[in-house]
């Protein structure tokens, strides 16, 4: 397949029929309708089922169903549609079926959504947030095998940017481990044969082979999590060895803050920067790390506090954490606004650094005020 | 009358829904006095059956096995299983 | 009185009392006079008759007919309240030979999963969608749903559903039979032995017809719900026939 200029959407489905998804469905909602399209007219090629589905809701019950019967499936909307899906997302945690789930939002607004969920259960969802298309076409391979791997639900939180831009992606497989084989995916042929199988967040099994109950299913589901907490998280950072301030961003913010913070160091600030791949689970120990000797933790995200939350979790010391973003959104309210540019980060990153030494050859005129 | 057939009741399954009674075509199932184990009446036969299984289709819980007598050898089961 | 505990001396043929090879258990804690048990034993000869024992996948939602997955033995997927077409839609569309049902009362059904009937039915899917219907919430301990009958008393309609407090009841399978995509559509009733009889041809026709890809087939089946309609378990028959009947007449509907 090689390398080629795609379409983000396009790219991811392309991504997701190379990990051997045989199933979307899904509603249009934009930034996540190029996904969608993508799909439509890539699955019928490949051998299987894209569903323009009549709602959220419907469509990922039909890509549980899939999963179920042992396909790979997946469906997606932008937050405004997974806030629907929250109870089939449970669902799917807590009878352990494997579902990708993209999101890709109007914004870094569902970050909560992301981690937290909106479900009823103890359980979580690995949820990677990737900073381009291209970096997305390889977190679709990986939430495919880390579904399978763990059956459970997992989540890609992408945007417009991501959905949208134009990039050079290799869309071709990669692998990442064999998996165990889907014996408990049904297909109906044992039926009979008094080896016939449930699926059931109850998990109750059948009468002469009875399954561990509601009780103990969910508090081993609830120990599945912590030990893909233990295991899966992931980060990127850089320059936080020696440095005062570290800038912490997720997704598509964290590209823009990584140049900022390359051109202050390039102005003799010690400034670093460092990037959650896998919003949950949080990094908490590599940022904990990182920002050990740092004197201030400055977190840029375009909504009202979201992933500061984890970020306070983790830092020893919460009160060096300081919020340097805002809600920001455009006109049409579908991406992100005004503070998604190089200057909006720098002027709100230059405004957090020691006062008492203005950084050298600073571009903003105004160092020490706080952003509005 | 002479029955053409009979039924043999699980007392202790029946949780005395009677829906049994109504169903009889000649009317011949009546509950008893007695409860079962369960605390539940459960249905009597009087003579008169014609096989016609309807007592078995009408109940939910697998109560009645139904037999037809026969003027030579004893037939197949109609539907072979287990009681 | 005749002795029935024992079978007989005289020469006979048993012609009733098999429970389906499918069915390990015939005990349920459903309600005596309850009607589930009967529509589920339909079903579940209607798999042997066809041979479909070691094809059928059956998709299950919220209901006191949910027991069925635990005592029977197929591959069955449990689902949210309302979603089991969008469920079994997954499943055909991933294992097209495989003989797939769905199994939902009328809250289930009518309130809840309303959108995904429809929409299931005009897609065409080759699914067999199977409704319990006793005009009540019997799990959740009886409450109106959108197939409760004007003038039955419900928990939430205590006095007898009023269509100025309460709105109409919602005849699924009369809009069903609108839809193009819908190839079969049939009402029986498990309340007499006849009944039961037709009950049990228009399940094995619906199975019949999705096996030759016919499209949507559904089999709505009226049961009786004695402990969610306030009357003695003896006279469920009759309630059916007399209330139920009248808003849900029987017969197939569309495709016979």
């Amino acid at each position: 397949m090689g390398t080629q200029l795609m379409k983000g959407g396009s790219a991811i489905a392309a991504s997701a029929i190379s990990a051997g998804c045989r199933f979307f469905a899904g509603y249009p909602m934009e930034p996540f309708t190029a996904l969608l399209e993508g799909f439509s007219v890539q699955m019928p090629g490949a051998g299987g089922t894209c569903i323009n589905a009549e709602s959220e809701i419907e469509g990922i019950n039909m890509a549980l169903g899939a999963s179920a019967a042992g396909a790979r499936a997946a469906t997606g909307s932008c937050g405004q549609g997974l806030a629907l899906m929250q109870e089939a997302i449970a669902e799917a945690a807590l009878n352990e079926l494997p579902l990708v789930v993209f999101n890709l939002a109007r914004g870094q607004q569902d970050y909560f959504q992301a981690t937290r969920g909106g479900g009823w259960g103890d359980y979580r969802t690995i949820a990677l947030a990737p900073k381009d298309a291209a970096e997305a076409v390889e977190h679709t391979q990986l939430l495919f095998h880390l579904a399978d791997l763990y059956r459970t639900p997992v989540l890609l939180y992408g945007d417009y940017l991501v959905s949208g831009t134009y990039m050079s992606v290799d869309t071709s497989p990669r692998h990442y481990g064999d998996l165990a084989p889907k014996d408990w995916a049904l297909d109906g042929t044992l039926g009979g044969t008094r080896r016939s199988r449930v699926i059931w967040t109850w998990r109750r099994g059948k009468v002469w082979d009875p399954g561990p109950g509601p009780d103990k299913h969910w508090q081993a589901v609830a120990d599945k999590y912590e030990r893909i907490a233990a295991t899966e998280a992931r980060h990127e950072s850089s320059r936080t060895e020696d440095a005062d301030t570290v800038v912490v961003a997720f997704g598509t913010t964290a590209p823009f803050v990584e140049y900022v913070v390359e051109e202050l160091r390039g102005d003799g600030v010690r400034i670093g920067w460092f990037r959650p791949v896998s919003l949950w689970p949080f990094p908490e120990l590599a940022l904990a790390e990182a920002t050990e000797s740092a004197r201030r933790v400055l977190v840029y995200e375009l909504n009202a506090g979201q992933m500061i939350d984890d970020v306070r979790l983790s830092v020893t010391d919460r009160t060096k954490v300081v919020p340097i973003g805002r809600v920001s959104q455009d006109e049409s309210g579908l991406k992100q606004g005004e503070l998604l540019a190089v200057d909006a980060v720098r002027e709100r990153i230059v405004g957090h650094l020691d006062p008492r030494r203005p950084a050298p050859g600073a571009r903003s005129g105004r160092a020490g005020q706080r952003g509005a | 009358m002479t029955a053409r057939g009979t039924v043999v009741v699980d007392v202790e399954r029946c949780k005395g829904c009677e829906l049994c009674i109504p169903a009889c075509p000649p009317g011949v199932l009546v509950m008893s006095d007695q409860v079962n184990g369960h605390g539940y009446r459960f249905p009597l036969l009087e003579p008169g059956c014609t096989g016609c299984r309807a007592c078995h289709d009408v109940c939910p819980d697998y109560v009645f096995e139904v037999y037809r007598f026969t003027a030579g050898p004893a037939d197949e089961p109609a539907r072979p299983g287990v009681a | 009185m005749i002795n029935t505990d024992v079978p007989p001396a005289e020469p006979n043929r048993r012609i009733a009392g098999f429970s389906p090879e499918l069915l390990v258990t015939e005990e349920h804690p459903l309600c005596p006079g309850c009607g589930h048990p009967i529509a589920w034993r339909m079903l579940l000869e209607v798999l042997e008759d066809l041979s479909l024992e070691s094809r059928a996948i059956g998709v299950v939602g919220h209901g006191c007919y949910t027991h069925i997955i635990t005592t029977t033995d197929i591959d069955f997927l449990q689902c949210l309240h309302g979603r089991a077409p969008s469920a079994a839609t997954g499943v055909k569309r991933v294992q097209p030979d495989a003989a797939v049902f769905t199994l939902q009362g009328d809250g289930d059904l009518v309130n809840e999963g309303l959108q995904e009937t429809l929409h299931t039915a005009a897609r065409g899917e080759a699914i067999t969608s199977i409704m319990v219907n006793n005009g009540v919430f019997g799990d959740t301990g009886g409450h109106m749903t959108s197939t409760t009958v004007i003038g039955q008393r419900t928990k939430t309609s205590i006095d007898g559903r009023d269509p100025d407090r309460h709105g109409f009841p919602i005849p699924v399978a009369e809009l069903l039979c609108h839809l193009p995509g819908a190839a079969y559509v049939a009402r029986g009733a498990v309340n007499t032995a006849p009944s039961i009889a037709r009950t049990k041809k228009m399940l094995r026709r619906a199975f019949e017809l999705q096996a030759a890809g016919a499209g949507f087939t559904f089999v709505e089946i009226l049961t009786m719900c004695p402990t969610g309609w306030f009357v003695p378990a003896k006279d469920g028959g009759d309630y059916l026939s007399g209330s139920m009947e009248a808003a849900y007449p029987l017969g197939e509907l569309k495709g016979g």
